[in-house]
Parts: C-alpha cells; structure tokens; sequence
C-alpha cells in the first residue's frame, strides 16, 4: 500500500480533524460529537434541517457537502461502515430549528438500521424526522425491485434538492417531498477499473484483472453485472448512459442534469473524456443538459472508475438545482 | 446449583470479549471474502473497549451487558453496532433485577435479545446473517430447559454451531453480501460466526459457574 497514513485507526478522525480545518469558514465539528459535522449556517430557527451521514472513504462525500443551503449535519462513520445511531441522534439534533430533520441517506443496512434507532432518540427530544432513502443505482437490483437498489452518487442531487427546499422555508412534509421527488429522478451506474483497499485491512477486498472492467459495481467494490474486456471510452460512456437511460425511459426533449465523478484513483481529465461522449449521446436522444457536474464528487477510496448520474428535471428541481449555495465540495 | 447469582458477573463479558479479540483476524478473513473485510476489527474494538470499562468492577451481569450494548451503538456503528447492541440491550432488560439466573431467565434473556436484533434488522432464517445462529440457538435452549440449564446450555451451543456452519451453503440475501448473490455461498457468513463465538462464550462461562 503507497499511502499517506499515520495509525489506520485515526485515519477517520484526522480526516474529519483536517477537514473542518481546511473549511472553517462553511463547517465545524460538534462540540458534542467527534463524530458529526455541522455547518456554520446550521440551525436556522423555524427551518427543516438536513442530515446526512455514511461510511467514510468516498471524500469529499459526505462531509463536504454540508454548507449554506445544503446539508446542515452529517454523521461520520468509519471507513465504509454506518455511523452510529449515536452520531446520526447528534447530528439530527445539531440540524434542528424547530421546524424538523430529514435525514437523507442511502440504502444500505447499517445506515437503515442506525437512522431508525436514531430517529427513536431523538423522538424523546421532541424531534420531528422524516428519512428519505437513496436507490439510485440501477445495476444494483432490477427495475422491479427499486426499493432494493443501493445509494451513490444521485444523493448528492437529492441533498442539494433537499436543502434548497428547505432554505426556502418549505415544512418537513414538502422537503420531504421534494428530496423524494429529486431521487426518484435520479438513475446512476458504475464502471470499476480496479479495486480499492481498506487501509486497516491492507488488500483490496475485491479483484478486477488488468484489462477488464466491471460494469454496474457499487460504491464500496460490490460486484457489478458484467465482468468483460475493457473497451475504449466511447464505448464505456455509451454502455453507462444506454443503462440509465434505458432504465429512467424519459420522453424526448427532457432537461438533465449530469454528474460524472471519478471514484478515486481515476485522472480527473479521463471524466472530461466520458463526460464529452456522454453528452453527445444525450443529445442524440433528444435530451438537453441543463448542468453537468464533473470531477471527483463521490469517492470509493482509491478505486479505478467512473460513475454517471442523470437526474431528469421538471421546473421545481431545476430551480432549487439551481439556488445558490455553498459547501467545500459544492 | 441450577443457576447462576447475577451479581459479580462482569467476568463473563470481559470473557466473552476475550473470545472476540482473539479472533479479530479470522472474523476479519471470512468477512473479507464476501463482506469488506473490517467485522473482526470493530467487534475486536467494540468489544475491546466494553471489556476495559468493566474490568475489575463489581457489576451485574446486566449492568455488564448494558456497558457493552452502549459501546456498540455509539462508537462502533456499522451494522454490528445497532444488531448487538441491541441485542444486549434487550438481553440486558430481561434479566434486570433478577438476583440468580437460572434457565427460566436465561431463556426469557435469549429471547429478549432475539427480539432486539429482529425489531432493527428484517433477516429471516436463511438469510445467510447471525439470525442463522441465533433462531435455532435460542430455540434448543427452550426445547432443553426441562432437563436443567446446564444440558439446555450445551444444546444451544450444539445448534449455534450448526447453525453457524449452515452459513456455508447458504446465498446471502441482506446486507452487503447479498449483492453477490450465487458468489457468496460456499463461505462462512461471519455475523453467524461472531454470534456464534457470543452464544458458546457465555454458555461455557455460565456452565462454569454452575457447575
């Protein structure tokens, strides 16, 4: 392993200690909570507040996206593992005005497991918490079965959907309504390169052979639908948009937006390469791009890959798509 | 005797974290072969830590229980966290107050605890989880009660190891492992197994206390 580490077992928390250092004009740590990262616009009085929380390992996923009309605390778990009950309980409390919290997450067990029981403890503060949950990832259960489908990079339009609803001084129930509405826009898929090591672990915990790639893994190396030969670029962004696309079925003439984010070890300009082809192939169908997004958004540690996520807008998302806001990563 | 005090009893769970701490690599391997390989490292740690919190005090077997339950859910996180510390929690709940244990409590212990990790996690049996260990372990408890607790303790152990080998064969459907799919049988689940290390630790530990 050629990283920059001190004991794997801090790595967690000198990220977390580094992080709000470098953005200490947008977050800070909780006083309460080691734990959970809160924004220095959070809580405003008589506001829904934001949270979300995860594993960490897919910086600047979560944490930099707490901000000014984003998410207003996010819960830090350890490398690819759910944060604690306890830190998602702290952040809901940091995050609230008064006015309730959603939290809004991705489905995977332990995160389901730990909001819920948060959300139970909070309840006896008098906390009011809706939950949205995150399934984006077409490849990960078929169209028929969505509520099984993992969260990926699609939670970063549902947390600026969400958070630009709630700055608008929306209730609980419309936020609510709005970060659902912005996720079941969302359709995502994944293309791995090569794998990524826990540095706790010291191996990767999954393999890709030099010259494949997998198509449809997840966020944290879990397998995708094909393993075959890798192909040019073109040929990889066609895959990925033909698997979004054909799965979201829009109408002609629909305005989108685009995210691209690497998952880590992939050079920022490969993104541009897949990021020009996808749009041409987008247009082909009929589609406009309203805003694209591409770069390093949503990390798998040091993986090799790509992922896409289209999210199809109507006008209430593109205006809150497109309020101002501030976060160190958007 | 046919039961246990439950006062003093911090030793079983400083024990059962013994049992853990040892076997923070092997758990780690075989959740690294469908899983991402970091289960012996954070019930090492969870464990660890309850085990430091409680030694050399003079606790209650639930009080014990209850230490570890709140290391698991606010510092450890993950799946494990809430599944065990609720587990704990509840197993803790069912033998508050009770000045012996014997395997009338105990089984009302099991039970609660069965039902802690099934009001937070949705596995059924064959799931290829911990519920693999746990349903059948707690069920030959009931089944063997009659004939004395300690006869009951070791069928519980007998159907947790079962229960825990019956992994193997199995195809996770829940949890990270599910999205392998046929790629995930012919392993160990390695909740199955940590739950199993649980149940037979504090089946040998009261076992030697009774005996």
């Amino acid at each position: 392993m050629q990283r920059f580490l001190n004991d794997p077992d801090d790595l967690v928390d000198e990220t977390v200690a580094g992080f709000v250092k470098a953005h200490r004009d947008l977050v800070h740590l909780s006083p309460d909570n080691a734990r959970v990262v809160v924004s220095n616009f959070a809580p405003q009085a008589g506001r829904v507040g934001i949270v979300t929380g995860g594993g960490s390992g897919h910086e600047p996923a979560f944490i930099g996206y707490t901000g000014r009309n984003l998410v207003d605390a996010v819960a830090v778990g350890e490398i690819f593992s759910s944060p604690t009950a306890k830190s998602f309980a702290d952040a809901i409390k940091a995050a609230d005005g008064g006015a309730g919290v959603v939290v809004l997450y991705g489905n995977y067990a332990g995160d389901n497991m730990n909001v819920k029981m948060a959300a139970r403890m909070v309840a006896k503060d008098g906390v009011e918490v809706a939950t949205v949950v995150a399934n984006d990832d077409v490849c990960s259960a078929p169209a028929s079965e969505r509520e099984k489908r993992r969260g990926v990079a699609g939670e970063i339009f549902m947390w600026k959907i969400g958070g630009a609803k709630a700055a608008t001084g929306a209730t609980l129930a419309e936020v609510q309504a709005a970060a659902q509405k912005a996720i079941d826009a969302c359709r995502s898929v994944g293309v791995g390169l090569g794998p990524c090591t826990l540095p706790a672990v010291g191996h990767p915990n999954f393999q890709i052979t030099p010259g494949q790639m997998e198509v449809g893994i997840g966020h944290h190396g879990e397998p995708g639908t094909r393993v075959e030969a890798l192909r040019p670029a073109k040929d990889v962004a066609d895959d990925m948009v033909r698997i979004v696309m054909e799965d979201h079925a829009l109408p002609r003439g629909r305005e989108l937006a685009v995210l691209v984010s690497g998952l880590g070890a992939t050079p920022v300009n490969e993104l541009y390469v897949l990021y020009d082809r996808i749009e041409s192939q987008l247009a082909q169908m009929g589609m406009t791009v309203h805003r694209a997004y591409v770069g390093n958004y949503f990390t798998s540690l040091e993986m090799v890959g790509a992922t896409l996520t289209v999210m199809a807008l109507d006008d209430e998302l593109k205006a809150l798509l497109d309020m101002d806001c501030a976060s160190p990563a958007l | 005797m046919t039961y246990i005090p439950n006062s003093g009893q911090a030793a079983i769970i400083e024990e059962l974290a013994e049992v853990i701490v040892a076997n923070k690599a092997w758990l780690s391997e075989i959740d690294g072969k469908i899983g991402d390989g970091d289960h012996g490292s954070n019930m090492a740690k969870g464990f660890g830590r309850a085990a430091e919190r409680i030694h050399g005090k003079d606790m209650t077997l639930d009080a014990a229980m209850l230490v570890l339950s709140d290391v698991l859910m606010s510092e450890i996180g993950g799946s494990m966290g809430p599944l065990y510390g609720l587990m704990f929690e509840d197993m803790a709940g069912a033998i508050k107050g009770r000045a012996e244990i014997d395997a009338e409590v105990f089984s009302a212990m099991l039970n609660a605890g069965l039902k802690g990790v099934q009001s937070v996690g949705n596995a059924q049996v064959g799931d290829k989880t911990l519920i693999d260990t746990l349903v059948p372990a707690v069920a030959a408890f009931e089944a063997a009660k009659s004939q004395g607790f300690a006869p009951a303790l070791a069928a519980m152990t007998a159907a947790a190891e079962k229960g825990r080998d019956s992994t193997i064969d199995l195809v996770a459907r829940i949890g990270r492992s599910s999205r392998l799919g046929e790629r995930s049988r012919g392993v160990l689940d390695a909740g199955a197994t940590s739950c199993c290390m649980i149940l037979t630790s504090l089946g040998s530990s009261i076992l030697q206390r009774i005996a």
